[in-house]
């Protein structure tokens, strides 16, 4: 039983641990708390729905124009609502991401209407049995896309050009520029990346809870964002540490009774983490050698 | 090679730089010397195009890079050393060093260039997979120029490299700084060392508040009784 609930804890854990990734990348880079980012996930979902429903296609193809919609969309949000304000002071942009966040969710409900809609049929679920436990069908499938989305990205923030460049310009710009590296594109690019996962977050999510919402992207974007501090805010492996302890958390707390406070328990845990690592499960104090 | 005309720069309100006008010829070491808060760094930042100038205009090689994005400009072959050395701290040195080449897409070449800055500070080679923010002072400045090199400049700014450091790693840092000139790049250095600076220097000019208030061989600037009196001790 108890082995079930963390399998389910899990699954939920890594649609927060993608949405997670997406705030402590761009605030990794820009030190800015993307509030705009749940609705970028909500987006995904219905993008997702309209590939569906519309365009008639499977769930692989519908999850990748999904994730394409939503680069398209990171960026040109960084592009025209933050990039002007980069020189601003830092209320700025958060003003300007709180009030993009509430443009998106009434945008979709001027759409969409403000009832949530169910996510469309687009495969048949099947249960499996692996002894005591079962998983479905779309429990794997959300544990293997998330899975290879997050490899994917440590690989490119490893290994590639890119990715060292972007973990460069989040320790410096100037000197960063003064490599060659054009730090704007850097954070275009970690716009793209942080929107593409959560549109993926959001489609799985759809799948998962066959339901989406112009306003899912609210509390699931303020459990990510939880998710992301918990784990050390402008930390990658913390943000995927900090979705799954999450997940984890909630799906154990709902078994154990507490279902009706399902949505305090990311925030409680926040606030107990954070008094005993103020710097998050994986984050580091910020160090400076002279 | 590099050549400022009357550029004026404002930190937000601060007048900071107030007409300053400079010449560095090819292989040439020039200096810029002068007190803390006397605006060096500035004319250095203006100069790589991290701060915009007011007015004026700087020529690299023969073309006006006023305005020119700092990353475009190492890909011209002009970057710097910053102040206070700025590596990336947390991450190791052999990417720090990758980092310097970022514009070079000729993998082999890379590494080639980094065996060469490996030779010529056997210290990082030992350390490479340390991260950077480990290092002591000295290391660091070392990384940092190592770093600089990496993009095979032909003029490159260095901003006090010897701060901080002990006087013989301040005596190391300078003669490889030497080495580097005769070796075929021109240097632009920002020193409160006047006197280190000026021994290898070809030429130098003395910043005081914004303005050029001396300039000449830095053999008579070392002799001459105004910068002895202000920057030399006596």
């Amino acid at each position: 039983m108890l082995s079930q609930q963390i399998l389910n804890g899990i699954t939920l854990g890594a649609t927060y641990a993608l949405i997670a990734l997406g705030y402590t990348m761009v605030y990794g880079i820009i030190q800015l708390i993307n509030f705009a980012h749940g609705e970028i996930y909500m987006v995904g979902a219905f993008v997702g729905v309209f590939m569906i429903t519309v365009f008639q296609q499977g769930l692989v193809v519908s999850l990748a124009a999904a994730m394409l919609a939503c680069v398209i969309m990171g960026v040109t949000i960084e592009r025209f609502a933050y990039r002007p304000l980069r020189r601003s002071t830092r209320l700025a942009p958060l003003i300007s991401a709180i009030g993009l966040s509430i443009f998106l969710q009434t945008l979709m409900t001027k759409i969409k209407g403000p009832q949530p809609i169910p996510f469309p049929h687009v495969m048949e679920d099947a249960l499996y049995k692996l002894g005591p436990i079962e998983i479905s069908k779309v429990q794997i499938i959300i544990l293997v896309v998330a899975s290879l989305l997050m490899a994917g990205l440590h690989f490119i923030v490893k290994y590639v050009k890119i990715g060292k460049a972007m973990r460069a310009a989040s320790e410096d710009y100037d000197t960063s520029a003064l490599m060659g590296i054009n730090v704007n594109r850097v954070i275009s690019f970690t716009f793209a990346i942080g929107s593409s996962l959560a549109a993926a977050g959001g489609v799985l999510v759809g799948l998962y809870f066959n339901s989406v919402s112009p306003f899912m992207g609210v509390t699931a974007g303020l459990k990510a964002f939880c998710a992301a501090v918990l784990g050390g805010i402008g930390s990658i492996p913390g943000a995927m540490l900090g979705g799954l302890f999450i997940g984890v958390a909630e799906t154990l707390g709902i078994a154990g009774g507490f279902d009706t406070y399902k949505d305090a328990i990311a925030f409680t845990l926040l606030i107990i983490v954070l008094l005993f690592r103020p710097t998050g499960l994986l984050g580091r104090p910020i160090q400076k050698k002279v | 090679m590099l050549k400022v005309e009357d550029i004026h720069v404002y930190y937000g309100a601060i007048y900071a730089i107030k007409g300053i006008s400079l010449e560095v010829s090819q292989g040439e070491i020039v200096t810029l010397i002068g007190a803390n808060g006397a605006g060096k760094t500035t004319i250095l930042n203006t100069i790589c195009g991290l701060i915009k100038a007011k007015s004026g205009q700087i020529r690299f090689e023969g073309k006006e890079i006023t305005g020119v994005a700092t990353q475009e400009l190492v890909k011209r072959g002009l970057t710097q050393v910053p102040e206070g050395r700025r590596i990336f701290a947390n991450m190791p040195i052999y990417e720090n060093l990758e980092l310097g080449a970022f514009l070079n897409k000729n993998k082999k070449e890379v590494a080639a260039e980094i065996e060469k800055v490996y030779d010529r500070f056997p210290r990082l080679k030992e350390r490479k997979n340390q991260l950077a923010g480990s290092l002591s002072g000295g290391e660091q400045q070392m990384l940092a120029m190592g770093r600089a090199l990496m993009s095979k400049p032909r003029l490159l700014l260095l901003d006090e490299p010897s701060m901080g450091l002990s006087p013989i790693l301040v005596k190391d840092i300078f003669s490889i700084i030497k080495e580097l000139n005769q070796q075929g790049t021109t240097i632009l250095l920002v020193e409160q060392n006047a006197k280190m600076a000026l021994s290898i220097a070809h030429r130098g000019y003395v910043v005081e508040t914004g303005r050029i208030v001396l300039a000449g061989d830095a053999e008579n600037l070392l002799n001459s009784s105004e910068v002895k009196k202000a920057y030399l001790g006596g």
